[in-house]
């Protein structure tokens, strides 16, 4: 027992061995010794630690918690397919028009053509586009629910987000259906130019069209929903609710720092700052949006 | 003068005809040039050299005034035929450009200025009124620049903050409720990013702006008279039909803002301008607009009856062409209109 506490006197730089130095520290046994082929990596992404608290929490712990920190409530960003999982009664669901994608049509080339940037989100991720799109049931109610990703372009809304919100829209009212849209993303995607300005006309008239056959519209914002997404359907829900925290604008902070010349108040554009100035409904904890969700849906219906 | 104490704005700016102000056209006072626009700067100062000669020298000179003033009627008509995509951003942010009130003035008669959104405050940097264009009552809305530093502030460059699109949303209620058209002018560089702005929830007055205009039973014409950027265009740009002016631009972001986000940098503005691709022609030939409203030789600001004119022309057009349609089907069509705006491909997994 003793000798192995030894090890933490031990000098790592190996100068103890010097006897002409002072010897406050002395090396007694070795250095490290294993080889490296001998030594075990970690697995990359088994451990997670919160941004907001610096806990430490398994992968495993994480996902129990359906990615929200045990310790201080932060809500993690998760990814479309994750939402769904939470959702749906089962984990079943089918997902729909999963045959669009996007295409250069403007032949855009910033630091890297949007061609091949498109290509590199393809095959690097198992996604079409930022947006998935799936019906199924949360406690028996059947609902349409769009779904944004922030891992592709920023969740970035362009041509293919707009158009399979369209057909959304378009399958509830065939199927008399309730629709979720789960909010995340930057804004507008710069690279489809005024094509992506004109989806928040595309998706703002197909709600109309929803109004219209009277069936519901829920805006579940999240971590980040920004620009054209809050100036269109992310601030059109018959009822607007948000995870707890999530940041929430029209212009980014930055850009409104820099316009105003000071210094942002703490919470400002979150969910908590949005609610007091009376753009939500409500603020709905992960754990329980299911129910919430599903309370409200009967509300809608009965 | 009560009125100023109240609302803490100059006395010359609570003018009930406020618009009246900015009636100076550009041959009255001293013009302003951009960089490419130079060759017609040298051009009129030897017009008023050989003016100035002639009178001196009792000379008659008046040909070669007439020859320089041809000369200049071409370099005009040069210039604005081959503008790079960043030099026609640059036009349509003209100093001199006319701005909402004065193609209001020009195109129309009993103009009422109507104010507030009737909830926190009267944004100026939004405009509207009844008016009457052609002997017909219409709507008439738009976003206000100011035409000098002053003024630029008060208009806040144009720049709306929520109340002004809720301003504009409750004029177009108004119109809707008297079955008048509207008509909106859009020139703005985009909505106001202030801290208030968040407060008052800018997107959401711009959502809601978006999904009311699509309802609109009325008809309602867009016209993009200087800068369309982005929601703070949208926000009074859903219409049946939307036309440009030659000289202007619209799309999603402006090309400085693209280019810090994109390229990080501010320098990369042109080529922004350029891959944006938010000309008037492009945009047509993307068929995310109706029509292109010509300007006059060198641009709206060399002449602006001329380009008011015009605009009324169309307006009178499209009038015609879009009351005689039943409102829901007019709704129907705006709607299927902007539903097909986007490109993507079908494939086969």
């Amino acid at each position: 027992m003793s000798k192995e506490i030894e090890d933490f006197d031990a000098d790592l730089s190996g100068a103890g061995q010097d006897k002409d130095k002072a010897g406050w520290f002395k090396r007694i046994k070795k250095g490290i010794l294993t080889k490296t082929s001998e030594k075990r990596e970690t697995q990359e992404g088994l451990w997670t630690k919160c941004p907001e608290c610096n806990y430490i929490s398994t992968q495993t712990e994480l996902k129990e918690q359906q990615y929200v920190c045990p310790k201080c409530g932060y809500h993690h960003r998760i990814s479309s397919l994750q939402y769904y999982d939470i959702l749906f009664d089962n984990q079943e669901y089918t997902e729909l028009f999963t045959n669009i994608r996007g295409r250069d049509f403007l032949g855009f080339t910033d630091l890297k053509p949007y061609k091949k940037r498109l290509e590199d989100f393809w095959s690097n991720t198992n996604m079409d586009d930022s947006m998935r799109v799936a019906v199924g049931k949360a406690e028996g109610e059947g609902l349409v629910v769009a779904a944004m990703d922030f891992a592709f372009i920023g969740g970035s809304l362009g041509s293919v987000a707009g158009e399979k919100f369209a057909r959304a829209v378009d399958h509830c009212i065939q199927h008399r259906l309730p629709f979720m849209c789960i909010c995340k993303s930057g804004g507008a995607r710069m690279m489809e130019s005024a094509f992506s300005l004109m989806q928040l006309a595309k998706t703002s008239g197909k709600l109309s069209q929803l109004t219209d056959a009277q069936l519901p519209y829920i805006s579940f914002l999240t971590d980040p929903s920004f620009g054209g997404i809050t100036a269109s359907f992310g601030m059109l829900g018959d009822l607007n609710i948000a995870e707890p925290g999530a940041l929430i604008g029209f212009a980014g902070p930055r850009v409104i720092k820099e316009t105003i010349k000071k210094d942002l108040p703490e919470g400002f554009q979150r969910s908590e700052f949005l609610l007091e100035h009376g753009f939500l409904d409500f603020i709905v904890n992960r754990k329980d949006l299911k129910h919430k969700l599903a309370v409200v849906l009967r509300h809608f219906r009965n | 003068m009560f009125l100023t104490k109240i609302s803490g704005y100059p006395s010359e700016i609570l003018n009930f005809d406020a618009y009246q102000e900015e009636k100076i056209m550009p041959q009255d006072q001293v013009r302003q040039f951009l960089d490419f626009e130079k060759p017609i700067k040298d051009l009129l100062d030897e017009i008023e050299l050989t003016k100035e000669r002639t009178e001196k020298t009792k000379i008659d000179l008046s040909d070669q005034v007439a020859q320089l003033e041809q000369k200049v009627a071409e370099t005009r008509k040069n210039i604005t035929g081959n503008l790079t995509d960043w030099q026609r951003v640059q036009l349509s942010r003209h100093p001199d450009r006319p701005y909402t009130h004065k193609y209001i003035e020009l195109m129309t008669e009993n103009y009422v200025e109507l104010y507030g959104d009737r909830n926190i405050k009267d944004d100026k940097a939004m405009v509207g009124g009844f008016a009457t264009l052609d002997g017909q009552t219409v709507m008439i809305i738009g976003q206000q620049k100011g035409s000098n530093t002053k003024k630029r502030q008060l208009r806040n460059f144009g720049m709306a903050n929520p109340e002004g699109y809720r301003k504009a949303l409750r004029l177009m209620k108004l119109a809707e409720k008297f079955n008048k058209p509207i008509i909106t002018l859009i020139d703005t560089p985009g909505a106001f990013p202030g801290l208030e702005a968040e407060e008052r929830g800018q997107g959401e007055a711009i959502a809601r702006n978006i999904y009311e205009m699509m309802r609109l039973k009325v008809p309602v014409i867009c016209v993009i008279i200087g800068e369309g950027a982005s929601g703070g265009a949208l926000g009074i740009g859903v219409g049946d039909r939307v036309f440009m002016m030659e000289n202007t631009w619209y799309t999603v972001i402006s090309p400085e803002n693209c280019s810090t986000i994109l390229w990080r940098s501010w320098d990369f503005k042109m080529k922004a301008a350029e891959q944006l691709k938010l000309t008037s022609a492009k945009m047509k030939e993307f068929g995310l607009i109706d029509g292109i409203v010509p300007e006059p030789e060198g641009g709206a600001h060399w002449n602006y009856s001329v380009a008011a004119h015009n605009l009324k022309q169309q307006l009178i057009a499209s009038l015609k062409e879009l009351k005689p349609k039943d409102p829901q089907q007019r709704i129907n069509d705006r709607i299927e209109k902007f539903s097909r705006m986007g490109f993507w491909e079908e494939y086969k997994q």
